[in-house]
């Protein structure tokens, strides 16, 4: 495919290619049963998929180290994923089960996991910065040396605490990277239309901190840039503003059937498709043959079946559960 | 046991809880250099040092998420507000994020955080600086809400407080910092969801907390005088209310006035007295009489003020009504 650029190859060994490939498309996968099952109404609620974006989170979290923290909205199954988060704690979740990520009363919106400091999907725009400056600010307060990885929309730039956090990390040198996940609409509203100044990463500028504009769409582009990036962060303990330009394929959540976008504008992202292009920098360079990508789409099915019969399978929570969890202490 | 100030005493629970855990830190606008809008974190700094006692810029929404993020990472902030009216800013962080996190994470993540500070009315600061919040925080599950009306109950309950594995709404009052009284030394704790009878009486219980307590106590000695015996109950915990202690001294008076800062409609107190109707009513004599903040924003006028918050004639008045006095 003409747009699809050769990509640089040598910063990136086979491995970890192949590696991050799987993660993509686990998730595309994952996404793309949820959204199935959704349609079976196995799912209800809200149901916001990753798809199209998986670059920006598998490229990005390929630097993270088991004491950072991660953060991001209710887009976050893809996160989760990439992480190291079940398949099938994540599809039971979906499914409102007890064995889900969060015993099944987060729901789409709210996966978490303790084990890799996934401090969760959140459901207010922009209400996750604070939590993720608090990640960072308890690194200081530690001196674990961590970074705090806070993921946000386009969307959430014209809310106050984007602003407020950006303020007290560059303050008080909390580690802590901004990665605006910039899909280029706020639910329906195009981002020319909520934000005064798209250049996104020159809003670093007015907090003396540094600004990244990455394309999202690009593996191996967000996998570098970033390496740099955390590496900054964690020695220099300063903040970062990264704008990630990406794209998703569905709409805002799948009930959502984008009519404010062309067909056209779709169809040029979806040339630039992150999974195909990587597949194609494996396969130019004869790292992966066609039968290689073959076989690992078919293992990532089995992964994302496997998955959805768990979640069928899975028993609700019991009622009992209703009450249980409101507090840690219970006062009697 | 000393004599000590409120916020002597609040002090004093802060210092010993963070004295006792390095994980406790204080932090809020004007607590550290100022040493404190009401000088109750006063010395912290030098005692602690600028990691543990941290001044913020005027961002509550940004601090207050901060101390979300950081809770869920293993530390426990205290978060002082300057007055709980700029809590306000920092709502949806307290609620959508502190009082849901363990219930939306499946247990994974408590919030052990304590957000204090002054709630209620200041003297003469008008409409936007005499908000009364029990009744709000109180509304979300997930929350714990306490309020103390003494400086030996402010020491014990602030260290239970802190302890708390989850949020605490701790709401004290200005015009209470200064009072006086003995306070324990050392390990004084208070429980969650433990009430406190003020005053011992048979005749009706006068049911208040924070500063309407205070209007209360000196109902009580002016209705004394009259040869009527007031039992003063202070709840302390607002959420979950001490039920067996209020049901014991409904059982025994039969009468109940319940008096509040907070505005009339929609209120804790309101829910105080549906708690009593709910599980009390064949021990009542009279309907509950109610003193609660009018139905209008605080206005600044010296008249005003007085004519909208509860006073010592508008409780004795309530008394009158459920004793059929008059």
């Amino acid at each position: 495919m003409a747009s699809v650029k050769k990509a640089k190859t040598e910063s990136i060994a086979r491995e970890k290619l192949v590696e991050m490939l799987e993660k993509m498309l686990l998730i595309r996968h994952f996404e793309e049963a949820s959204i199935k099952a959704y349609q079976q109404k196995k799912i209800a609620g809200f149901l916001h998929t990753y798809i199209g974006q998986e670059a920006v989170g598998v490229g990005t979290l390929a630097h993270k180290l088991p004491q950072d923290a991660v953060v991001t909205t209710y887009r976050c199954h893809g996160l989760y994923l990439t992480l190291g988060g079940s398949p099938r704690e994540g599809m039971a979740e979906l499914f409102g089960k007890v064995t889900g990520c969060a015993r099944g009363k987060g729901g789409s919106m709210h996966f978490f996991s303790k084990e890799h400091n996934f401090l969760g999907g959140h459901g207010i725009v922009g209400g996750q910065f604070g939590i993720g400056i608090g990640a960072a600010f308890k690194s200081n307060y530690d001196e674990d040396n961590a970074v705090s990885f806070i993921f946000f929309g386009d969307g959430a730039l014209a809310q106050g605490t984007f602003h407020e956090c950006m303020n007290l990390a560059a303050l008080w040198d909390l580690p802590a990277i901004f990665i605006c996940e910039d899909n280029q609409y706020g639910m329906g509203t195009a981002n020319s239309r909520a934000i005064a100044n798209t250049d996104i990463a020159s809003k670093a500028e007015g907090y003396g901190i540094k600004g990244y504009t990455i394309n999202g769409m690009d593996l191996q582009e967000v996998h570098e840039t970033m390496k740099k990036v955390v590496h900054e962060t964690r020695t220099t303990r300063r903040p970062a503003l990264v704008h990630m330009k990406t794209y998703r394929y569905f709409g805002h959540s799948v009930s959502d059937a984008g009519l404010y976008r062309s067909k056209e504008e779709v169809d040029t992202y979806k040339l630039q498709d992150p999974i195909l292009m990587a597949g194609q920098t494996l396969m130019e360079n004869k790292w992966m043959s066609e039968d290689d990508l073959k076989a690992l789409q078919k293992k990532v099915r089995a992964v994302v079946q496997d998955a959805v019969d768990f979640a069928d399978e899975s028993p609700e929570p019991p009622v009992e559960e209703l009450t249980q969890h409101v507090f840690r202490d219970e006062v009697v | 046991m000393a004599v000590t100030e409120m916020r002597e005493a609040l002090n004093q629970a802060l210092k010993e809880e963070m004295t006792r855990d390095e994980k406790v830190f204080i932090l809020g606008e004007e607590v550290a250099e100022y040493n404190g809008a009401y000088k109750v974190t006063k010395g912290l700094l030098d005692h602690f040092g600028p990691k543990r006692v941290i001044d913020t810029p005027i961002s509550e929404s940004g601090f207050t998420g901060l101390a979300v993020g950081a809770a869920m990472m293993g530390l426990r902030p205290v978060v002082e507000y300057m007055s709980f009216n700029f809590s306000l800013v920092a709502m949806d962080q307290i609620i959508s994020n502190a009082s849901k996190m363990l219930y939306m994470s499946g247990g994974l993540f408590n919030i052990p955080i304590v957000f204090r500070g002054p709630n209620g009315a200041g003297p003469r600061v008008s409409s936007q600086h005499s908000h009364n919040m029990e009744s709000i925080y109180a509304h979300f599950p997930g929350i714990y809400v306490m309020s103390p009306s003494c400086p030996a109950d402010a020491k014990g309950m602030l260290k239970a407080a802190i302890r708390c594995n989850d949020p605490v709404v701790f709401l004290e009052n200005e015009l209470n910092y200064g009072l006086k009284e003995d306070v324990p030394d050392g390990d004084y704790i208070i429980p969650i969801g433990k009430g406190d009878i003020k005053r011992e009486g048979k005749d009706v219980t006068i049911i208040a907390w924070s500063r309407a307590m205070g209007f209360a106590k000196q109902a009580a000695e002016e209705l004394s005088k009259d040869g009527v015996d007031v039992e003063l109950l202070d709840p302390r915990t607002l959420k979950p209310l001490d039920m067996p202690l209020i049901a014991e001294s409904v059982k025994k008076t039969g009468r109940v006035v319940v008096v509040e800062e907070g505005h009339f409609f929609s209120s804790l107190g309101a829910q105080v007295s549906e708690s009593i109707y709910s599980n009390l009513f064949d021990y009542l004599d009279a309907p509950i009489a109610r003193v609660a903040q009018s139905e209008n924003p605080m206005p600044y006028a010296a008249n005003l003020e007085a004519a909208t918050l509860p006073s010592v004639s508008k409780i004795i008045q309530a008394v009158n009504q459920v004793t059929y006095r008059n």
